[in-house]
């Protein structure tokens, strides 16, 4: 028999006082997206057709570079903020919550950082 | 983890069906909830055909025929009979309502009527709303000063200021929105929900209340604020006609403004 009463069980542990860094970070991501998204896709439609060392030459100027330095850190940021909510949505038991949502961070974070090797590694060496 | 199985009470079987009288022209159908959770039959469907011609124009009308005339164990909540108390929302075709404001001729064919969706159900109609009443007490919804009253007068107000509350104050707390949010269906033991979340945002705009940062503390959470992802499933089905997405928006653009001043 649990004798707490609805308030005790409504109140819980109380507020966290955090989670509009989260939310803000999403929305910020969100939107410097659509206009670096676009770029990529650009980028991709050219070096779809180009040959490799043109690819590789594009990538190097300064303004491609930065674009998709940008564009990598935004869109994994935005996949593991957005990923860890709808596992706080959907996964109820405390001990796969928590080890879901470590998981997704540690992963978005390693391909972020493979992805961004990637292109230092090719601005720097072409 | 997600439960993958449902329990079995969330299965209904087809109940019993009571005929209209013969001499009944204007026939429409009512298919009713019934369940008893102290006896250990599960859920069933009861179809009830009204005569048009001898019962009241709302949806609360034909439940009160079927109660007078038909079966007296049917259980269900009301009291106003006109929108104000908020005692009889129910799920009426997939969309939750006021069974009282709702007119039994904007819908076509059978009428559908269930308990508010994903609350534990008491009997019949009627859900448990201790907890939602408990996050309601939670968010305390009274003014909260510092400042002693004015000797002689009350404490005033400038008309643009109580404007704010227009569309907030008017809320009757019937659970529609909150029960009609996924949010608040995998997450109601923390999420507040769409109904206590606007009338938090009721007392973080009133000009005379004084604890709004600590309002805003109380709300910044994950859990009790942020599981709202503005799908409007509330706003769409609040029978008051009132926003709670936009509350709930706007208590979020103060928490933005004041992080980042």
């Amino acid at each position: 028999m649990d004798y707490r009463t609805p308030l005790s069980r409504a109140k819980g542990l109380g507020s966290a006082k955090s989670g509009t860094g989260h939310w803000w970070m999403q929305r910020v991501t969100a939107v410097a997206l659509i206009p670096l998204s676009f770029w990529l896709i650009k980028f991709l439609g050219l070096s779809l057709t180009a040959p490799y060392q043109q690819t590789l030459d594009w990538l190097t100027s300064p303004i491609n570079s930065i674009c998709i330095v940008v564009w990598i850190i935004a869109a994994f940021y935005h996949a593991a903020l957005g990923l860890q909510v709808v596992i706080e949505d959907y996964v109820a038991a405390e001990g796969p919550k928590i080890i879901s949502i470590w998981a997704v961070n540690l992963f978005f974070l390693f391909l972020a950082i493979a992805a961004l090797l990637a292109v230092f590694r090719i601005v720097s060496i072409g | 983890m997600a439960e993958f199985t449902l329990p079995k009470n969330s299965v209904l079987i087809e109940g019993k069906t009571f005929k209209a009288p013969v001499s009944a022209k204007n026939i429409r159908r009512f298919e009713v909830y019934r369940w008893d959770p102290s006896s250990s039959e599960i859920p069933r469907i009861d179809t009830f055909e009204l005569d048009m011609d001898s019962c009241g124009p709302m949806v609360l009308d034909a439940i009160l025929k079927i109660k007078n005339e038909i079966d007296s164990s049917l259980t269900f909540r009301r009291s106003c009979r006109e929108g104000v108390c908020g005692s009889c929302a129910m799920t009426i075709n997939g969309k939750n309502s006021l069974a009282c404001t709702k007119a039994i001729d904007s819908y076509t064919g059978t009428i559908k009527i269930y308990p508010l969706p994903h609350m534990s159900v008491v009997k019949d109609l009627v859900a448990d709303m201790t907890h939602f009443f408990a996050q309601y007490a939670s968010i305390k919804p009274w003014i909260e000063t510092q400042t002693p009253p004015p000797a002689d007068v009350e404490r005033l107000q400038s008309k643009e200021d109580r404007e704010k509350l227009d569309g907030l104050y008017d809320c009757i707390l019937c659970a529609c929105c909150s029960t009609s949010c996924p949010s608040y269906w995998w997450n109601s033991e923390r999420y507040l929900g769409p109904a206590v979340l606007l009338q938090a945002y009721r007392w973080l705009v009133d000009s005379r209340d004084e604890n709004t940062g600590e309002r805003l503390d109380e709300l910044e959470d994950p859990f009790k604020l942020y599981r709202c992802h503005t799908i409007m499933n509330c706003t769409d089905t609040c029978p008051k006609g009132l926003n709670p997405a936009k509350a709930i928006a706007e208590t979020k653009k103060l928490l933005v403004q004041r992080k980042l001043g």
